[in-house]
C-alpha cells in the first residue's frame, strides 16, 4: 500500500516557446510531486503555465517551437528519456486529459461511441464490439442519459455538460491512474459545472486515480483539493495543503488573491483581484516576477530569484520574505 | 440521410429546369427571326416551313418552351446547321472524347494534388513543404495552353515520341496502348492546373486540422500516428471532394483551349467550331449538356459531402 516513490514527479520543469518575439519562457523551473490517489488543484491568472505544464506531463508541446528541460517521472518511467512509442503508450493508459472545451477536442465527424471504443482498441487487447459495451458502460457511469442512444450520437448533437461528461468517459475509458483536467467546467453554463465537478469528484473517489486539476475557481479548489499549487509567471510561488494555502495563504500573491475571501467564504471567488498585469514572459525581470505588483516589495526581491524556502508546516513558499522551518 | 439525398435530389430538379429554361431563352435572344438561327441560312423555303411548325415558332412563347423540353426529354436536341446530323448523337460522341480526356487529367491531377498537399501540410514549414509550394504554385500560375505547346514541340516535334494531334483512328479501342499515347500529352496539359489548385487546397485543409484541438486529444489519448492520420482525413475529406468536384468540372467546361491545340475531337472542339459557324442548334445541345452535367455533379457532391460529415446532413 505505502509507495515511497511517487506516482508523478516534476523536478526543474522549464518550458520555452519560440515566438516571433522572442522566446517566451511559459515555465520556469517547477517542481511537485503527485501521490496516488491524490488530488492536486493548480491555481493561478490566465497566462502562468497550467495549461502548457499540464501538456507537458503527457509530452504533447510542440517539438520544434518548444524547448523543455527538467525531469518528469511517471510511475519511475523518465517521461522525456522514452522513445516515442513508449510515450504513446502511456498517453491515455497512464494518464489522461480532460480538455476545456469539449467541443473542440472531440473528433466531430466521429461518433462518441466510436471515440471512446478506439481508445479502448488502442491499449487494451479486445474486439470492437467488446469495446463498444465498455463505451456504453462509461456513458453511463458518467450518467449521460439514454446512454445507448447516445453513443451514435456525434458531438454537434449534445449539449455542452453532455459533451463534457462524454469527454470525462472517454479520459476513463482505460483507467488511468492520473487525470489531468484543464478547466473542465470553464466552458459550461453555471448549473452544469457544479454536477460535472461533483460527477469528478465522485469518480475520483471510486476509481482512487490522482487527479491534478486546473481552475479559476478558489472554491473548487477548497471542495476538491488534497493540495494546491499557486503558479504566478511559469512558477509555483506557494504550494502546500489546501487548508494551509487557501485559508493562511503566505506568499503575497497567495494572500492578495484568497487572504479577503475568507470572510466572503471560499466559493465562487475568481483570480482576479490583483491590480497590474502579469509580466512579459519574453522579458521576465532578473528578481521575483511578481515584485512589480507587490505591496511587500524589498530590494533584494529585485537582485536574484527568491529562494525556494520550506515551512514549518512543511508547505512551500517562493519569497524571501517566508520563515523557513527550524 | 436517405432523406437528405430525396431533398437534394428534389432541389436539383427546379435548377435543371431553369437550365433548360436559360438554353430556350438563347435562341430568342439571338437577333433575327430564330427558325432562320435553327434552319440556317441557306435552307430551302419548304424546310423552313416545316422547321417553324415543327418548333412552334407562330405559337405563343410558353408553348414553345414546352415542346422544346418534350423534345429535350425524348432525347431530341435538334439538327446541326453545319452538317444535318442530329446534335444528340454528334453531342454524344464529343462528350463521351472529352470525358475520357477529363478523367485522365483528373486520375493525373487528383492523385498528384492530393499526394503533394497531403505531404506538405502534414510537414508544413518543412523543406518538402517548400518544394510541394513551389511545384503547385508553378501549376497555377503556368498558362496551360502555352504549356500545351510547349510540350507538343518538345514531345512531338523534337523528340518524335508521342502524337501531337487528335485521337487514334476510330477502330482502335478506346483504351488501348494507342489512344493512351494519343491521349498523354493533352491529359499531362490538362492536369496542371488542377495538381497545382488541389495541392494548395489539400495543404492548407490538411494544416489547419492538424492545429485543431482534436488532434492533440487523439494524441493525448495514445492514437499513433496512422490514426491520428485516419481521423485528418476524415475531417479534410468533405473540403477537398468539393474542390475535386469543381475542378472535374472546370476540366470538362474549360477543355476548349486544350481541345483545340491538340485538335481533340471532344466537346469543347465541338463548341469552339459551333461558335464559328453560327451552329445555334449544336450551341444550344452544348451548353444544356455541360450545364446539366453540372447540376448533376454538385448533387454528387453535396450528397458525398454529407455523407462524410454529419454537420451537413442537417440543411
Ligand atoms: N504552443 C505555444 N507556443 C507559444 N507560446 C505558447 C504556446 N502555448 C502556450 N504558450 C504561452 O505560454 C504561456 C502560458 O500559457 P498557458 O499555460 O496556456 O496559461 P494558463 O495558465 O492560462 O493555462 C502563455 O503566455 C502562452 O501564450
Ligand atoms: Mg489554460
Amino acid at each position: 500500500m505505502s509507495d515511497p516513490t511517487p506516482l508523478l514527479s516534476v523536478t526543474g520543469l522549464n518550458v520555452a516557446f519560440q515566438t516571433p518575439r522572442g522566446t517566451a519562457q511559459a515555465v520556469n523551473g517547477i517542481d511537485f510531486t503527485l501521490a496516488r490517489g491524490e488530488v492536486l488543484c493548480l491555481l493561478g491568472e490566465s497566462g502562468s503555465g497550467k495549461s502548457v505544464t499540464l501538456r507537458a506531463l503527457m509530452r504533447l508541446l510542440p517539438e520544434q517551437r518548444s524547448r523543455i528541460s527538467g525531469r518528469v517521472t511517471i510511475a519511475g518511467e523518465d517521461l522525456y528519456g522514452l522513445p516515442e512509442r513508449r510515450v504513446e503508450d502511456l498517453r491515455g493508459k497512464v494518464v489522461s486529459m480532460v480538455f476545456q472545451e469539449p467541443m473542440l477536442a472531440l473528433d466531430p465527424v466521429y461518433t462518441i461511441g466510436a471515440q471512446i471504443a478506439e481508445t479502448i482498441v488502442r491499449h487494451e487487447r479486445v474486439s470492437k464490439a467488446e469495446a463498444g459495451r465498455r463505451a456504453l458502460e462509461l456513458l453511463e457511469k458518467v450518467q449521460i442519459p439514454s446512454a445507448k442512444r447516445r453513443l451514435e450520437a456525434y458531438p454537434h448533437e449534445m449539449s455542452g455538460g453532455m459533451r463534457q461528461r462524454a469527454m470525462i468517459a472517454l479520459a476513463l475509458a482505460c483507467n488511468p491512474a492520473i487525470l489531468l483536467a484543464d478547466e473542465p467546467t470553464t466552458a459550461l453554463d453555471a448549473t452544469v459545472q457544479m454536477q460535472v465537478l461533483l460527477l469528478l469528484r465522485r469518480l475520483q473517489a471510486e476509481t482512487g486515480m490522482a487527479v491534478i486539476m486546473v481552475t479559476h475557481d478558489i472554491g473548487v479548489a477548497a471542495e476538491t483539493a488534497d493540495r494546491v499549487a499557486v503558479m504566478y509567471a511559469g512558477r509555483i510561488v506557494e504550494q502546500g495543503t489546501a487548508a494551509q494555502v487557501l485559508k493562511t495563504p503566505q506568499h503575497p500573491y497567495a494572500t492578495g488573491l484568497f487572504a479577503s475571501t475568507v470572510h466572503a467564504g471560499l466559493k465562487d471567488r475568481r483570480l482576479d483581484a490583483i491590480p497590474g498585469a502579469p509580466p512579459d514572459l519574453t522579458a521576465l525581470p532578473p528578481g521575483c516576477a511578481f515584485a512589480p505588483r507587490c505591496a511587500r516589495r524589498r530590494e533584494a526581491c529585485d537582485v536574484g530569484q527568491p529562494p525556494k524556502i520550506r515551512m514549518a508546516d512543511a508547505r512551500e513558499v517562493l519569497c524571501v520574505d517566508a520563515v523557513a522551518a527550524g | 440521410m436517405l432523406s437528405y439525398i430525396v431533398r437534394r435530389v428534389l432541389y436539383a430538379v427546379p435548377i435543371a429546369v431553369g437550365v433548360t429554361l436559360l438554353v430556350f431563352a438563347l435562341l430568342h435572344m439571338a437577333p433575327g427571326d430564330p427558325v432562320n438561327a435553327v434552319a440556317g441560312p441557306d435552307a430551302p423555303a419548304d424546310v423552313v416551313e416545316a422547321l417553324r411548325r415543327a418548333y412552334g415558332f407562330d405559337k405563343p412563347l410558353p408553348y414553345q418552351y414546352l415542346l422544346y423540353l418534350g423534345r429535350v426529354v425524348g432525347g431530341d436536341l435538334g439538327v446541326s446547321v453545319a452538317t444535318g446530323r442530329a446534335v444528340a448523337g454528334e453531342l454524344a460522341q464529343a462528350f463521351a472524347n472529352t470525358l475520357v480526356l477529363a478523367l485522365g487529367a483528373a486520375v493525373v491531377g487528383f492523385v498528384a494534388g492530393i499526394a503533394l498537399g497531403g505531404v506538405a501540410g502534414w510537414h508544413k514549414g518543412t523543406v518538402v513543404d517548400h518544394l510541394a509550394t513551389v511545384v503547385s504554385l508553378i501549376g497555377v500560375s503556368v498558362p496551360h495552353y502555352w504549356l500545351g505547346m510547349v510540350m507538343v514541340i518538345l514531345m512531338a516535334v523534337e523528340l518524335n515520341w508521342l502524337p501531337a494531334m487528335g485521337m487514334a483512328s476510330g477502330d482502335a479501342p478506346l483504351f488501348g496502348l494507342e489512344q493512351v499515347r494519343h491521349m498523354l500529352l493533352p491529359v499531362l496539359t490538362m492536369a496542371v492546373i488542377p495538381t497545382g489548385i488541389v495541392a494548395r487546397s489539400v495543404r492548407a485543409a490538411v494544416g489547419e486540422t492538424l492545429e485543431r484541438e482534436f488532434v492533440q486529444a487523439l494524441k493525448a489519448k495514445g492514437m499513433r500516428r496512422g490514426a491520428v492520420m485516419r481521423h485528418v482525413v476524415r475531417n479534410v475529406s468533405p473540403t477537398i471532394i468539393a474542390v475535386l468536384g469543381l475542378q472535374f468540372g472546370y476540366l470538362l467546361g474549360g477543355s476548349i483551349l486544350i481541345e483545340t491545340v491538340f485538335s481533340w475531337p471532344g466537346t469543347g472542339f465541338l463548341l469552339n467550331e459551333a461558335i464559328f459557324k453560327r451552329d445555334l442548334p449544336v450551341l444550344q445541345g452544348i451548353i444544356l449538356m455541360l450545364a446539366l452535367f453540372f447540376v448533376l455533379l454538385n448533387l454528387v457532391v453535396d450528397v458525398a459531402q454529407a455523407a462524410l460529415d454529419p454537420r451537413m446532413r442537417r440543411t
